[in-house]
């Protein structure tokens, strides 16, 4: 019978392969915008795997870390698209 | 803390010895009241004049008269507060007002007024006030003089520090300080190359002898135990006999020397005289060049009585006086003719203290007052000359007693003084010093040697005198005259006119008027009983008038065989002192630049190579030269999880390194390395760090994207291969030896002072979160200069971004046109009400900072990144109104909170930045705990935000200008 416990090794499981995966596009491209694309993938496995700590632990501490880099986590990515688009990002 | 004494009473073991310190004395708590007040005056003269010499610039703008009055106005003041004190040092008491400065270091705020300090005081505000009407008429009607008198007036109150400290640390500061306003006085019209040369001349001589100066007072004050003077003038014995007596007093006497134009230290006078004529007439006759000789008087009954001090003080003042007086003679400026003289006079001075009795340190005080009254006429008489006929060559002004009968006479008058003429003050102290060198008992055998060396002296200086009265006045008519000369007007002459007055008066009732101060002023430096002496006009037939006489008839007969003496002089080889030394100073400061050149060539990778070996050397040394750590923790396991991100770590950095070339995926790659390391923070439970770091992440992709921008499209060239070898062995040096030292000190036990800041925090600080508590309330000093810097920093970057126009790229790196839509719409739409609940967010961190992870500086950079994606999405001309201007006033609002509410702790009587913190209850919010560390932290967030957003949209918006510049184009 599966638990919580397992479920959440799954889910370690399979994020830490898509965190591989996003590094592997990341160093592989063979474009920028996989590369951006890679590294905003990868923010928003990271922001998974904080939420699984946190369940894993039963600790809150981990939710509001996860929140706050959902909240910044893409800044970088939306000022890599604009350089990509414009090259001048404020304008 | 003023203390004030009289040290003729028991002053002296009061002292401690050993620190020269005050002695608390708990009998001294009763303070005579008349004392204290005239300890308050004794301070406010140098405080006025430091206070208020700015006053002319202030006023400038009102008019030259303003400007004017405002300078007499100071110097009047000064005088007026100096009076009250006078009687008691003609009484020979001697006044100390002493504050507490830097004890540990013996210097202390401390002044004292006695005979030979009322005697410069009064000459440094009496003729002060002279050339500050004759400045007035003599400088040009289009300079407006706010300058002149304040940097005039700077070198008055730093004159009058001179020479009323007490305490010799202080008396070289204020030394220091006429150096540099001299030189910002003989460089007045700075347009113009000698006045330039001649000012750098003089500070570079002044200024090397001031560094011998300060040597030998520190020498001087580890010898007497004390850098008061009223223990080193007792200490006479005690100094002389120290072994380091010597260098000490050699060291001292190149100070004075340079400072007084003394042999070999003449040449940088002469120079000076590219000076404007009140200038001149005021420090190169009365007071600065007097500095040198005061200091010889000041710490006479210290250092003086011994061989070495005959030699060399009488050795340098004889050759001084000879050498001097000859080279002034062929002299053809008037200016230049006086210097000479100036120069030979103190050597007269010197060659006085030099003899080495009471009595003829009476007469070296003597001429000191005298020449200041004489020269000071002569040199404005010569500024009346060049004023009016527009040259001071000799050979040219010629027959000047018929243009100018009044001035004439009065410059003849002073001029006879200064060659000795009976019923002048000159002659006085002439007569003083002849008779001095005809009883000096040291030169038995040769016991006609230093009269005769006298009299040829006085001589010379008959003879440069007769042709200064001659050729100027007389000798025919004048040649070509870029001017046509007159009477200057009649309040110009006022100063000269009062002048020559004192010449006579002195010179006639010398006991009537010079007498007590000359009493007084003596008393004060030979710190003993006067010698028996009579100012009197005569003395009867003896030896020193026949040397008189001899003087003035062999002075006349010098002059009147001037021609072949002139034709002589000028077969004689060139002795250009000055162009040596000219020389010689540009030889160095080549020197200077060559070095420089060699060790600062511009290369950002040589500074960093230098850098980085002299780290991994030196830490290597300390690595290995150190104790090794025995006990070692044992290692933690590592987990899945860390391995990978460290793997993830190790290839995001040696990406960005390998792909440095491809600075986009570099940017891409070092964000990863940041990411990962935000990751590893919130495992090791720093969430402070974490959200910094994230914060930080984000700011730092929108700057290097930016500067991006703007870097050229083709990457610097490859590195040879000897160049890539050495930077990578340094590199894994440096980065495997930081690595090791880590290691080492993790795998160490070691106390820290944690333990402390967490059992502090809350009772102390009145918060729970540690971090926070630290950085605003346990260390809040160190942030408060951080955001200082920060601060700085931001005015930097406002003040260099803020003209600054670059050239942006037209398109990509792979030669692509940029995308056509500037700002996306569901972008802009999407960030517009991001920005409230990222705002929400810095304020709740904000908010909760002392307890919880937060506080002022995460809180700062959240709101800024989220004001800087403002800008991304929507645009400068969108966001620019939005935000709040007036970037450098919000800095100074955020230091100004933060410094401020630690101030406040002053007004409970509490350290700088205590902090207070309490409980409030609030309707609704409730319970709610407060400490005052919240307004610093708020400064802290205003700092942040400012200078963040400063960079950020300054960098921004450079592109706007430049496309505004290429539509123009």
């Amino acid at each position: 019978m599966l638990n919580v416990n397992t479920a959440v090794e799954i889910a370690f499981v399979l994020i830490g392969a898509a965190l591989a995966l996003n590094v592997y596009r990341l160093l592989r491209g063979p474009d920028t915008t996989d590369r951006i694309l890679a590294l905003d993938t990868l923010g928003i496995n990271a922001i998974a795997l904080l939420v699984l700590f946190g369940i894993s632990t039963a600790s809150t501490a981990y939710f509001e870390a996860a929140l706050l880099l959902a909240l910044l986590g893409f800044v970088g990515t939306v000022a890599l698209c604009k350089f990509l688009l414009r090259g001048d990002i404020i304008e | 803390m003023t203390d004030c004494r009289r040290p003729t009473a028991s002053g002296k073991d009061r002292y401690n010895r050993a620190s020269g310190a005050l002695l608390d004395d708990p009998d001294n708590a009763f303070l005579d009241e008349a004392c204290v007040n005239s300890s308050l005056l004794l301070a406010a003269i140098p405080a006025t004049a430091f206070a208020t010499f700015s006053l002319p610039l202030l006023v400038q703008r009102c008019g030259r008269a303003a400007a004017t009055l405002a300078a007499a106005t100071v110097m009047a003041t000064c005088l007026a507060l100096l009076l009250p004190l006078a009687p008691a040092a003609f009484a020979g008491h001697s006044e100390v007002a002493r504050l507490a400065w830097l004890p540990g270091y013996g210097l202390d705020l401390s002044l004292r007024l006695d005979g030979l300090g009322l005697l410069f005081c009064l000459l440094i505000l009496g003729i002060g006030l002279l050339v500050v009407l004759y400045a007035f008429y003599y400088l040009p009607t289009s300079d407006r003089l706010g300058r002149f008198y304040s940097i005039l007036l700077l070198f008055m109150a730093a004159m009058l520090g001179i020479v009323l400290s007490e305490n010799l640390l202080l008396l070289l500061i204020f030394w220091e300080l006429t150096s540099v306003s001299s030189f910002l006085l003989v460089a007045y019209r700075s347009d113009k190359y000698e006045s330039r040369i001649g000012a750098r001349m003089a500070l570079a001589v002044t200024g090397g002898g001031g560094l011998a100066l300060f040597a030998g007072i520190v020498l001087l004050g580890h010898i007497a135990g004390s850098f008061e003077l009223t223990v080193i003038l007792a200490a006479g014995e005690q100094i002389r006999a120290h072994a380091l007596y010597a260098p000490a007093l050699i060291l001292i006497l190149i100070g004075a020397f340079t400072k007084s134009a003394q042999f070999p230290f003449h040449f940088w006078l002469p120079s000076a005289m590219a000076a404007p004529t009140p200038v001149s007439a005021y420090l190169h006759s009365a007071t600065m060049v007097k500095a040198g000789v005061f200091l010889l008087a000041r710490l006479y009954p210290a250092l003086g009585s011994s061989d070495l001090w005959f030699w060399m003080v009488g050795g340098s003042g004889a050759m001084t006086l000879v050498y001097a007086a000859a080279t002034a003679l062929f002299r053809n400026d008037i200016k230049g003719l006086l210097a000479y003289s100036t120069i030979s006079h103190l050597g007269l001075i010197t060659l006085l203290f030099g003899l080495d009795t009471p009595l003829s340190v009476v007469a070296g005080i003597f001429h000191i007052i005298n020449h200041a009254i004489f020269k000071a006429s002569l040199f404005m008489a010569a500024g009346v000359i060049d004023h009016e006929c527009g040259t001071r060559d000799m050979r040219r002004v010629n027959g000047m007693f018929r243009v100018m009968p009044i001035t004439a006479t009065l410059a003849i008058i002073a001029a006879g003084s200064m060659a000795g003429v009976p019923l002048l003050n000159g002659f006085l102290s002439k007569e003083m010093f002849f008779a001095e060198t005809i009883s000096y008992p040291q030169f038995e055998p040769l016991g006609w040697a230093l009269p005769l060396f006298a009299t040829i002296a006085g001589m010379l200086a008959v003879a440069y005198s007769s042709r200064f009265i001659h050729d100027v006045f007389f000798n025919g008519e004048p040649i070509d005259l870029p001017r046509q000369p007159h009477e200057p007007p009649r309040w110009m002459r006022a100063p000269i006119e009062l002048l020559v007055l004192l010449c006579l008066l002195v010179g006639i009732f010398p006991g009537w008027t010079v007498g007590p101060l000359l009493a007084a002023a003596a008393g004060a430096t030979l710190q003993a009983p006067l010698p028996d002496f009579h100012l009197a006009l005569w003395h009867g037939f003896n030896k020193p008038l026949l040397m008189s006489t001899l003087a003035l008839a062999g002075g006349v007969l010098i002059y009147a065989l001037r021609r072949p003496l002139f034709a002589w002089q000028a077969h004689l080889p060139p002795l250009h002192p000055r162009t040596a030394f000219e020389r010689f100073y540009r030889a160095l400061a080549a020197g200077a630049r060559r070095t420089l050149a060699v060790l600062d060539n511009g290369s950002l990778q040589r500074y960093s190579a230098l850098l980085v070996s002299f780290i991994v050397l030196l830490g290597g040394w300390a690595f290995v030269s150190g104790p090794s750590a025995d006990v070692r923790l044992p290692g933690q396991p590592a987990d899945e999880a860390a391995v990978g991100a460290l793997l993830v770590l190790l290839l995001g950095a040696l990406g960005a390194t390998a792909l440095y070339r491809e600075r986009l995926l570099a940017v891409i790659l070092v964000s990863v390395v940041g990411l990962v390391v935000t990751l590893i923070f919130i495992r090791l439970s720093a969430p402070d760090l974490a959200l910094t770091q994230l914060a930080v992440e984000m700011g730092t992709i929108i700057l290097l994207l930016l500067v991006l921008y703007y870097l050229p499209p083709r990457s610097a060239p490859r590195s040879s291969a000897r160049r890539l070898s050495r930077d990578l062995l340094l590199a894994l040096l440096a980065g495997g030896g930081l690595g090791l030292v880590t290691l080492q000190m993790l795998a160490s036990p070691f106390e820290t002072m944690s333990g402390f800041y967490l059992q502090q925090s809350l009772p102390g600080g009145g918060g729970a979160n540690v971090v926070n508590v630290i950085l605003v309330d346990f260390r809040g000093f160190d942030t408060l200069g951080e955001i200082t810097v920060l601060a700085m920093v931001g005015l930097a970057a406002h003040a260099l971004l803020d003209r600054l126009v670059l050239l942006a790229p037209q398109h990509d790196a792979d030669g692509r046109p940029w995308a056509a839509e500037a700002h996306p719409l569901f972008l802009s739409m999407l960030m517009r009400p991001l920005l409230p609940l990222s705002l929400t967010v810095s304020v709740y961190l904000f908010l909760r900072g002392h307890n919880v992870p937060g506080g002022g500086f995460v809180a700062g950079l959240i709101t800024s990144v989220a004001l800087v994606m403002q800008y991304l999405a929507n645009g400068i001309a969108f966001a620019q109104p939005r935000m709040p201007r007036h970037a450098v006033r919000l800095l100074a609002l955020g230091l100004f909170l933060a410094a401020g509410i630690g101030l406040t702790s002053w007004l409970f009587g509490r350290p700088f930045l205590t902090s207070a913190h309490g409980h409030v209850q609030l309707p609704l919010i409730g319970d709610l705990e407060l400490a005052s560390a919240m307004v610093f932290d708020l400064g802290v967030y205003v700092v942040v935000v400012t200078v963040v957003l400063t960079v950020l949209a300054g960098l921004g918006s450079l592109s706007l200008r430049a496309r505004s510049q290429i539509e123009e184009v």
